[in-house]
């Protein structure tokens, strides 16, 4: 499980959240919304240790992780995708591969389970990463978390910028990830997406945590998303 | 044939070409490739921090001078014996490299770059203000009777061929090897991501020291060995045109690859020689070389071959 306590971080001089509270379970996917510059992705940063962390604990599993080195977070079993995938584009896919499964020393069996879930990426072992198509990376950057083995999953915009088929490939991708017992966190614009996969919404505005609340609910009462996200 | 066994068989038939061509080549020549093989160890030293982590020094002439002038004073001022002072030279340039690294890797791009050159001016004046002992510009010579290994007189040409042999050899392979291991890939997740690459996982600080320690440690040997083989040291070594030189190979030559940075030494080395006994203006000859290889061949010789038609040249 991953809990966040009072946690506070920004860039510099720039503080950008303020107090946050947040927690994701095994097996769930976590939904984070708000509007442009609320904190989304920050939030994803200060997980990580990508920014400037000036108050509050990051806690995985019962393990205060806090004060680690940025580095440490994959280790622990925290599997970051960033908005924008990138990837080492210069290598093939089996070697963006075969660098996310050195990390925690995965091997063949973890490839093959990764591999599986993405058969695409099977066919384009040999194909430099940035010769492949938007999914196609996207896949990519999913597969080479996903040797990680995490036990916690940050997704931010995984589907940004792609083609309807391929945005339901992730899709399955993630949900077979919570299914696996993953707590997925999920930052995403499209809320037919966030509608159809989460489990739970937290709402993220100016850098403080607001409602938390089960996706059933906005399923039929939309006022919080016309209140947070102002559709 | 694998991308594995090519990349085998690419190295060792350079590596045979070149101890064959020891007993095919003519005297001049067999002097300039000695020479050619040291120098481009040298490079493939600080291909080792550029071409495979993206860091661009340009303050290696420091790194090379360390190894220079570690077995030079030994061997001139403490009696020690060749092989030893080869060590020792080798032991001062990874001692200044991670003195270097530890305080360089503070900073990133452009501030990396001028750290590393203000610490080899810093190198270069040291030794001008050492001069009593080092001899400043006019450096010293190794006396012939003392660059002797195991009975073999490294003065003597197929001797000293067969020695920059063995040690362009050996960091071909190392080096070769190394790009096949994690730690090889890791350098070049850096180079291509470092935020992505600290993502999944890496200590990349720790990458980046390993890679300046490793570039200056082979640096040193290229050093070092320049001197035992060719009796001179100098502080010419340590200006900033040997640090301006390697960088240069390598990007003729290509960049993180294995055999481009001795195709960049060997074809600046001749392009050099050829056009000195043309002009006097030899530099602008080599300056328009320069220019043309760089509108037509990014990626340097060896990278443009690799773009184009073997994908698998490591």
């Amino acid at each position: 499980m991953l809990r966040l306590e009072k946690v506070s971080a920004g860039y510099g001089p720039v503080q950008v959240l303020y107090d946050l509270d947040l927690e994701a379970k095994p097996g769930e996917i976590l939904c984070l919304l708000g509007r442009n510059g609320a904190g989304k992705t920050t939030t994803m940063r200060a997980i990580m240790g990508l920014c400037d962390r000036t108050n509050g604990r990051v806690m995985l599993g019962g393990t205060d992780i806090s004060a680690l080195p940025a580095h440490e977070a994959p280790r622990q079993g925290i599997g970051y995708i960033p908005q924008g995938r990138r990837l080492f584009t210069e290598m093939t896919v089996a070697e963006n591969i075969e660098i996310g499964l050195m990390t925690r020393k995965k091997g063949k069996a973890t490839r093959e389970r990764v591999l599986d879930m993405f058969p695409r990426l099977r066919e384009r072992l040999d194909q430099r990463a940035e010769t492949l198509s938007g999914g196609e990376q996207q896949m990519l950057a999913t597969a080479r978390a996903l040797c990680l083995e995490p036990s916690v999953l940050l997704l931010d915009e995984p589907t940004e910028g792609l083609q309807p088929s391929m945005i339901q490939l992730i899709r399955d991708a993630v949900v077979t990830m919570k299914d696996q017992g993953v707590a997925v966190v999920l930052v995403e614009q499209r809320l037919d997406a966030v509608l159809s996969i989460a489990d739970r919404v937290a709402f993220i505005e100016n850098g403080h945590g607001r409602e938390v609340v089960d996706a059933e609910v906005l399923r039929t009462d939309t006022s919080l998303l016309e209140k947070y996200v102002g559709v | 044939m694998s991308a594995a066994q090519k990349s085998l068989a690419l190295h060792l038939g350079l590596i045979g070409g070149l101890f064959a061509l020891a007993f095919i080549l003519p005297t001049y020549h067999h002097g300039n490739f000695a020479r050619i093989m040291v120098l481009a160890t040298y490079a493939i030293g600080y291909n080792v921090l550029f071409g495979y982590t993206g860091l661009l020094s340009l303050g290696h002439a420091m790194f090379f001078a360390a190894g220079m002038y570690g077995m030079g004073l030994a061997m001139q001022y403490g009696g020690v014996p060749a092989l030893p002072a080869l060590f020792l030279g080798i032991i001062a340039a990874t001692i200044l490299a991670a003195v270097v690294a530890v305080l360089a890797l503070r900073t990133i791009g452009v501030a990396f770059m001028i750290v590393t050159l203000m610490f080899a001016q810093t190198g270069f004046l040291t030794i001008l203000y050492f001069g009593e002992w080092t001899r400043g510009d006019e450096g010293f010579v190794l006396q012939q009777k003392v660059r002797q290994i195991a009975g073999l007189d490294l003065s003597d040409p197929m001797t000293r061929y067969l020695a920059a042999w063995v040690l362009f050899s050996v960091a071909l392979l190392a080096t070769a090897r190394m790009m096949h291991v994690a730690f090889g890939g890791v350098l070049v997740a850096i180079r291509e991501n470092e935020e992505r690459t600290r993502m999944l996982g890496y200590n990349v600080f720790a990458h980046k020291f390993a890679a300046v320690v490793i570039s200056g440690a082979i640096a040193g040997a290229a050093g070092a060995a320049y001197g035992l083989l060719f009796g001179y040291v100098g502080a010419t070594f340590a200006s900033v045109q040997y640090s301006i030189f390697p960088l240069l190979w390598v990007l003729l030559g290509g960049a993180g690859t294995t055999i481009g940075p001795f195709i960049g030494a060997l074809f600046m080395f001749y392009l050099i020689d050829y056009s000195s006994g043309l002009t006097s203006a030899y530099m602008l000859i080599a300056g328009v070389a320069l220019v043309l290889l760089t509108l037509f061949a990014r990626a340097g010789i060896a990278g443009e071959i690799k773009r184009r038609w073997a994908p698998w040249l490591p």
